[in-house]
């Protein structure tokens, strides 16, 4: 397993290889899979999402550089949507964080949906899981928070920070109570912008309303990324919040409801992916397909049909 | 198994500011259903190297009108050997004059292509010499 | 332009000839194409009748050469008077090549200079900084410090000609150090002409040589306007840029609105940081581009005239007719330009010349034939600027005034473009103006979408380009193409080194902190950069001061 001693060195030509062999589920990354997990579980995975034009990446690229400065190894996914026509995808958003390139401690890597259902979030679990056992301290997604599939994402972040920005049009009603719920830190953006302090203090109100009953309660953060302004509060808040899950055993409640999410996702695609192949390959499957149509037998039939023949 | 698919960096290399073709040809791969990463403008070969590096990508598309092609184009290619990753593909475009293209093809550009090149002809390039 | 009756008697015999006489021509030959569009996707009748400019008012839309609107021309008597400044877009190398060319140029007739600077200096590097790397004169010529600049007008006495200058980030370093070349000649900054591009706006949407963050972008704009109105009056402050907006794809309609619309956020901040709008309108300048569907970019130009003058007037409340009066430069379009069969490209060069002129431009640049190959070679360039020579001398076409006026086709198109663009403003203004409709990347969106589009078209075969797609033949690759020395690169760097070493470095260490200071402040920085370009501070040690307080900008990519 030549590949998996370089990544777990550091090399990241081997670590990309991995991703890459991952993302496609061949064969050798499961195998390296396998034996990446025992190494997984140092890593403080951070969820960054927000609408377009909020400053997400600015955001990222200015508390991955205070991170450096303390030496951590910091790895960031950039999440951007695929087109569902092609499956093509245009991802750009290390145009913002270019001069991380270079940075030896850091590992950027753009990841498309790939216009399949579950498709990102698999490439997500893969990736975090590699990066993770590679012994990077942080690892940043980054996702466009518009879709379900980014907020789903962002969930399988120990910490979740929404940004937000004054002036886009959507006012604070507008955004999806799905949120709220998921945000540990939330960040005012662009905060010398007018309508900052409106945003905040609705910010606040929409939270107090929504409140669980937890001891963390998200802090609102104001920022001006590109100035670097209020920056290295943020990164004070992430640790802190990473400090409160570790005390209050939260830390272990959510990685272990993850784990949960995530074998149960992983067999939904497995069993998904052999039910595909195998109907494909018997052929039997269209003409089953038009008897239903046909209405001389129905899909819930069917359906169990299929599945009792297959788990024979 | 998914099928593969084809990454591609689209780069701006050096201080030229033109990115209209750049941006033609990250949207003609993308609709020809390849994970296309743009890097923006005013990329060092450092820069791009190491972008290409990380995003394991199979194909490096530098864009350049400025004529700094010589200097730039063999330097990525020679970083990227450096890296271990000899076997990505690099193909170039931009006003290039003929005279220029024996010598960055020595040097490991896979293909130039010049002014009134179809997208086609780049992505039929593209697919056919990524393994 | 008729009365009622008139025309409804000229709509019944059209729709006689609609149904009868083309209806049976149609039976027998199909027309080329189901649909007929200008380049702006604006659809072309088959024929255009009294009845297309039915509503045109002669008197409000139109008017007289040298009154508002100026539909008709900005000049009383246009090129009866005198021909529009013939300008070669010129420089490579070094500054002592470059001298050579504008000299040669100026002997060929040319009436005007028009410096290129190369990228490095565009950006404000030195070319001793990593960066500029095997950039080096390559796409203009090299200028580090004032001793350049001196080189580069050696020979050239400034109070006889006009200059204009390519550059916007650094713009108000070249302009101090163009003033500081007329004190050693001893002429007097109120007494030079020129114009500085000093467009930011474009740059960040489409031709990418920006540097600062958009405030401080916008300052420095302002400081110069506030600087020239008081110290160099007969100065073009800035030249508001379609033609990089119409390179990087916009489509015809697009041109005209995304520069105006840049015109507008200039003329507000400006009077936003407390100027006279008649104080600076006057200096205000424009470029466009001039492609090759000749009555759209001639119908182009006049919309625009229109759509500024009225702006200037009813938005801004300018009172003095020289700030509603849209003054531009015109070069012609270099991405029509193919690198097939070359020699064409002197016959596109030429209808877009014409374009220009009847468009009623005040100084143009031609393209040479080559451009798409490499830089031109100087006989290139001549038969570029004969081009221009031949339509002036031999056409006829500059004997009157606006000659396409009137014409049905021309005044619909006109007004087509002044309304479609008129409707992107107004999208534009929702958005917050054009700066923060760059900040949201929707007017880069809108250009990259018009350039692949038309990619596409090209592809499909549905747009033609003689020579490239059609009339294709197989060609000898090009010989005798300029190439600029990689050695004049190490001669650069050698120059600047031998140059700080013998210049006065307390001197420019002072007053270099004395800019870094005021750039903190909200002073008008002019003088700054003046006093530190005097003593040979260099272009990117003035820029990299203004970064260590402004900041680097970050571009939005929307694709």
């Amino acid at each position: 397993m030549e590949l998996l001693k370089e990544a777990r060195n550091g090399n990241k030509r081997a670590i990309a290889r991995l991703i890459t062999l991952a993302e496609s589920e061949a064969e050798e990354a499961s195998h390296a899979l396998q034996q990446l997990y025992a190494y997984t579980g140092g890593a403080h995975i951070v969820g960054i999402t927000g609408p377009p034009g909020s400053g997400k990446s600015t955001l990222t690229d200015k508390i991955v550089k205070k991170l450096r400065k303390e030496d951590k190894k910091v790895a960031i996914l950039a999440v951007d949507p695929t087109s569902p026509f092609t499956g093509g995808a245009i991802l750009g958003d290390r145009v913002r964080m270019s001069d991380l390139n270079l940075d030896e401690g850091v590992y950027i890597r753009s990841l498309g949906t790939r216009g399949k259902l579950g498709g990102l979030s698999k490439a997500v679990h893969y990736a975090t899981k590699i990066l993770d056992a590679c012994d990077y301290d942080y690892i940043f997604i980054e996702t466009v928070g518009v879709g379900q599939s980014e907020v789903d994402i962002v969930k399988t972040a120990d910490t979740t920070i929404v940004v937000m920005v004054p002036g886009l049009g959507d006012d604070i009603q507008a955004i999806k109570a799905g949120i709220l719920e998921i945000g540990d830190l939330f960040i005012v953006n662009k905060s010398d912008r007018d309508g900052a302090n409106r945003l905040s203090i609705e910010l606040q109100m929409m939270l107090d309303l929504n409140a669980v009953k937890s001891e963390w309660t998200p802090p609102i953060n104001m920022t001006v990324a590109s100035k670097s302004e209020g920056v290295d509060e943020v990164v004070e808040k992430i640790k802190n919040h990473f400090v409160y899950l570790q005390e209050s055993g939260e830390l272990t409640v959510r990685r272990r409801q993850r784990l949960e999410t995530e074998i149960i996702d992983l067999v939904i695609q497995k069993l998904t992916t052999y039910m595909t192949k195998k109907m494909s390959k018997e052929g039997s499957y269209e003409e089953e397909l038009n008897r239903v149509f046909n209405k001389e037998t129905d899909p819930y039939t069917l359906v169990n049909k299929m599945l009792n023949e297959s788990l024979k | 198994m998914a099928e593969k698919l084809i990454r591609v960096l689209v780069a701006k290399p050096g201080l030229d500011g033109h990115d209209r073709g750049a941006k033609v040809v990250a949207r003609a791969l993308r609709d020809a259903g390849m994970e296309v990463i743009y890097t923006g403008l005013r990329q060092t070969p450092e820069q791009i190297a190491a972008a290409a590096v990380q995003e394991d990508v199979n194909v490096v598309c530098l864009s350049l009108l400025s004529g700094a092609h010589n200097h730039l184009f063999p330097k990525v290619v020679q970083l990227l050997k450096e890296k271990d990753a000899g076997d990505i593909l690099v193909v170039g475009g931009g006003v290039i004059p003929d005279a220029d293209i024996p010598y960055l093809k020595e040097n490991g550009i896979a293909e130039i292509f010049t002014p009134g090149t179809p997208t086609s002809k780049a992505i039929e390039f593209i697919t056919s010499h990524v393994q | 332009m008729f009365d009622k009756e008139k025309l409804a008697s000229i709509q019944s015999a059209k729709e006689g000839w609609d149904n009868g006489t083309v209806a049976k021509a149609l039976g027998k030959y199909k027309e080329r194409r189901e649909e007929f569009t200008t380049s702006s996707k604006i659809p072309v009748e088959r024929l255009y009748t009294p009845l297309n400019t039915a509503d045109l008012d002669y008197e409000q839309d139109l008017g007289f050469p040298g009154q508002y609107p100026f539909t008709r021309g900005v000049q009383p008597t246009m090129y009866r008077g005198r021909f529009w400044t013939m300008r070669q877009y010129a420089g490579f190398a070094t500054a002592e090549e470059s001298n050579k060319r504008y000299k040669y140029l100026l002997e060929q007739g040319q009436t005007g200079l028009s410096v290129a600077f190369d990228l490095p200096t565009q950006i404000g590097y030195d070319s001793d900084d990593e960066i500029a790397h095997g950039e080096i004169g390559k796409v203009g010529v090299a200028i580090d410090s004032l001793a350049d600049m001196e080189t580069l007008f050696s020979g050239i006495p400034l109070d006889k000609v006009s200059t204009s200058m390519t550059i916007n980030a650094p713009a108000s370093v070249l302009l101090a150090m163009y003033i500081a070349v007329g004190e050693k000649q001893g002429v007097s900054a109120d007494v030079l002409r020129g114009t500085i591009q000093n467009d930011i706006l474009k740059e960040y949407s489409a031709r990418g040589t920006y540097i600062y963050p958009p405030a401080p972008s916008m300052r420095l704009i302002t400081n110069i306007f506030e600087f020239c109105s008081k110290n160099v009056p007969k100065w073009n402050t800035i030249s508001i840029s379609g033609y990089h907006i119409r390179e990087a794809g916009s489509t015809a309609v697009q041109e005209v609105a995304f520069t105006l619309a840049d015109g507008i956020a200039y003329v507000k901040a400006a009077i936003d940081a407390g100027l006279n709008v008649d104080d600076f309108a006057g200096r205000l300048s424009f470029f466009f581009n001039s492609h090759n569907n000749l009555l759209e970019e001639v119908a182009k130009f006049r919309a625009a005239r229109k759509l500024w003058a009225k702006i200037m007037k009813e938005r801004f409340g300018a009172t003095k007719p020289r700030s509603w009066m849209l003054r531009f430069h015109t070069q012609t379009g270099g991405s029509t330009l193919t690198a097939q069969q070359p020699d064409n490209n002197i016959v596109r060069v030429a209808m877009q010349t014409l374009a220009a002129v009847l468009g009623g431009t005040q100084s143009l640049h031609t393209n040479s034939k080559d451009e798409a190959l490499a830089l031109p070679t100087e006989d290139s360039v001549r038969i570029a600027l004969r081009t221009q020579q031949i339509v002036a001398y031999e056409s006829g076409v500059c004997d009157t005034i606006d000659p396409l006026a009137g014409s049905y086709y021309v005044e619909a198109l006109t007004k087509k473009i002044e309304d479609e663009a008129m409707a992107y403003i107004e999208k534009i203004d929702a958005l917050g103006g054009a700066d923060k409709a760059i900040e949201q990347g929707f007017i880069q969106k809108e250009i990259a979408d018009s350039s692949y589009n038309y990619q596409k078209e090209v592809e499909s075969g549905h747009e033609v380009i003689v020579g490239m797609n059609k009339f294709y033949i197989e060609e000898k690759p090009v010989e005798g193409l300029l190439r600029v020395d990689p050695a004049v690169g190490e001669a650069q760097v050698k120059k600047l080194k031998a140059m700080k070493e013998n210049r006065d470095n307390v001197a420019v260490k002072n007053k270099l902190d004395a800019l870094k200071e005021a750039a903190k402040t909200d002073a008008n920085l002019m003088p700054y950069i003046l006093d530190a370009v005097r003593v040979y501070g260099t272009e990117g040690e003035i820029c990299n001061i203004l970064r260590e307080v402004f900041g680097e900008y970050r571009p939005v990519e929307i694709l």
